[in-house]
């Protein structure tokens, strides 16, 4: 067995025909699939250890508590964080980043100030700061995105005049879920600290792709979900530098974060406990951690290259046909793992249901990014997106399905 | 191509997405609405020129997918000349056909849609141009949208 082969018999759902086809899942930009470590991670919880974390002091609450706070640990090292009291557990990516909007915002936002982000963010990145900044007075700016068909990624010369020391907050995401454009993520970094800005990284497409260093990369808060790297749905992080979180007010208060309550008020632990009101997603968290060991014992570096190399076999072979309009780094130029295309006379949602009789999962649609669709002149696009487990042939059986949908529309 | 494709994109909707009949602004209307899909991105704009409560001529415009386009196109060729209340019934017929696969026999070419029912992710597509016209009969000043339907 081949090690691909391998891999791709630690994944139970991939073993399945659909519409009488073998399944070719190629969208793993909107979630990943699960491997077998992680289910049996979530099944051994709940049927050994599962009790109430912090509380409790019968065995089963301190295994509980000892598998989660272990599973904070796990991921702190996952992202190289200087200290696991900087993993806060959230529900996701979303919520990450509407604490940060709320609290970091509503403390440190006054009118006149900027918040900095780009063009090409999912809607989960946008709307957020746009609440921000209509609650503050602040203004939004947007980095540009380059060339009609998005190729020519951000663009870096604008930073100079879009850094300006009003910019109090730079969030950008690291790769792009609609062009699989890759980011300069510490180039990004060093150029808003260098004005006093705060830096967020949307992390939810890179985290479970590439090797991933919050250190290195210079950042304030860094953002990720579970589900986009193996792991269960309903579990997230918010990374915080530890100075951050413990000066950040609780954007929810209850049970677990407080110190003392009187009748009169409360005050709060530090982090991460100060962050996580109310019983927390146990099971999801210590399943995430499984899937952080998952995923280093297929290796980030061999992840990264495999993405790579299959985004280079897609965007060489989609090409080729004629018509399509592929949107993001052109041929030849470094792209994630994914590829966005469109077709003047067939829909996006017409490929997609079509493709479904072929046994392909695929995204069609705006990828919650309307406002880049709209600079592009696109409603919709397709998209392709490839994780560890594809192969080439898979990109075979969407060529083919592709070429038979626009022969049936175009004729 | 499956038999359920196949029911799906019957001759008459692939003619009417390639060819949409009554598509563009109606400089005459003196009604009209907009729907949009917020989950896919497609829009539908509906033009009416009503003479009391009839219809007496209508146009579409828009962008989506083939199964939005063409009943947003077919229905301009079956609500001319049709009164709000005639509007309305045609309405419940088509929805019956596209969330059942069941067509009275007497429906022409709405029937043509009866194969959306397999694909029940699709019938929010087909009832798109649908629910502008009946908003812009209504006069209602929203927009359309298949979110605040029930399809
Ligand atoms: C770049 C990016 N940011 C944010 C999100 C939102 O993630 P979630 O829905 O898990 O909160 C996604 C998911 O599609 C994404 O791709």
């Amino acid at each position: 067995m081949s090690d691909l082969a391998r891999t791709r018999a630690d994944f139970p759902i991939l073993h399945q025909q659909v519409n009488g086809k073998p399944l070719v899942y190629l969208d793993n930009g909107a979630t990943s699939q699960k491997p077998r470590a992680v289910i049996d991670a979530l099944v051994h919880y709940y049927e050994r250890d599962n009790s109430n974390v912090h509380r409790g002091l019968h065995t089963l609450s301190m295994r509980a508590t000892d598998a989660y706070e272990g599973a904070r640990t796990r991921i702190a090292k996952f992202i190289h964080a200087a200290d696991p009291a900087e993993i806060i557990f959230t529900r996701g990516t979303t919520e990450s980043i509407n604490i940060v909007a709320r609290s970091w915002a509503q403390a440190h936002l006054k009118p006149g100030d900027v918040i900095l982000t780009t063009e090409m963010e999912h809607h989960s990145n946008l709307v957020p700061w746009q609440q921000a900044a209509k609650a503050a007075g602040a203004t939004l700016n947007y980095i540009p995105v380059l060339g009609a068909d998005a190729e020519g990624g951000l663009d870096y010369a604008a930073l100079d005049t879009l850094l300006t020391p009003a910019v109090k907050l730079l969030a950008f995401t690291h790769i792009s879920n609609t062009l699989g454009t890759v980011n300069d993520a510490a180039e990004l970094c060093r150029r808003a600290r260098a004005v006093g800005a705060v830096t967020l990284i949307d992390a939810a497409q890179s985290i479970g792709h590439a090797p991933i260093d919050v250190q290195t990369l210079g950042c304030d808060f860094l953002v990720f979900s579970g589900h986009k790297m193996c792991g269960p749905t309903g579990i997230g992080v918010l990374y915080g530098r530890r100075a951050l979180l413990d000066k950040l007010a609780p954007d929810e208060t209850g049970g677990g974060m407080v110190v003392t309550v009187t009748y009169e008020g409360a005050n709060w632990k530090p982090s991460p406990e100060r962050h996580e009101a109310g019983t927390p997603n146990v099971a999801d968290a210590i399943a995430l951690g499984a899937a952080c060991d998952y995923i280093d014992t297929i290796g980030r570096e061999a992840i990264a290259a495999h993405d790579h190399h299959l985004g280079a076999v897609a965007m060489e072979k989609l090409s080729a046909i004629p018509g399509i309009r592929i949107i993001g780094p052109r041929l030849g130029q470094p792209r994630a793992g994914l590829v966005s295309f469109g077709f003047p006379d067939v829909h996006a949602h017409d490929i997609v249901t079509f493709a479904d009789e072929d046994g392909l999962a695929l995204r069609g649609g705006h990828h919650c990014n309307q406002p880049l669709m709209r600079k592009l002149g696109l409603t919709s696009t397709t998209r392709a997106s490839f994780y560890f487990y594809n192969t080439a042939q898979e990109i075979d059986v969407l060529v083919a399905s592709l070429r038979r949908i626009q022969k049936f529309f175009v004729g | 191509m499956s038999a359920d494709l196949s029911e799906l994109y019957q001759q008459v909707i692939l003619d009417h997405n390639r060819r949409p009949r009554n598509r563009g602004k109606l400089p005459t209307a003196n009604r009209v609405a907009h729907g949009n899909n917020p989950s896919c991105g497609d829009e539908c704009s509906v033009y009416l020129q009503l003479d009391g409560d009839r219809i007496t001529n209508l146009s579409f415009d828009g962008s989506g997918c083939a199964i939005s386009q063409a009943s947003a196109s077919l229905m301009t060729t079956q609500l001319k000349g049709k009164t709000a209340a005639e509007t309305q019934k045609l309405y419940d017929d088509f929805h019956h056909i596209v969330t059942t696969g069941e067509a009275p026999e007497d429906i022409s070419d709405l029937a043509a849609f009866a194969g959306v029912h397999t694909f029940p992710a699709r019938i929010k597509c087909a009832t798109l141009g649908w629910h502008a016209a009946l908003n812009a009969l209504k006069g209602d000043p929203l927009p359309a949208t298949t979110e605040t339907h029930k399809d």
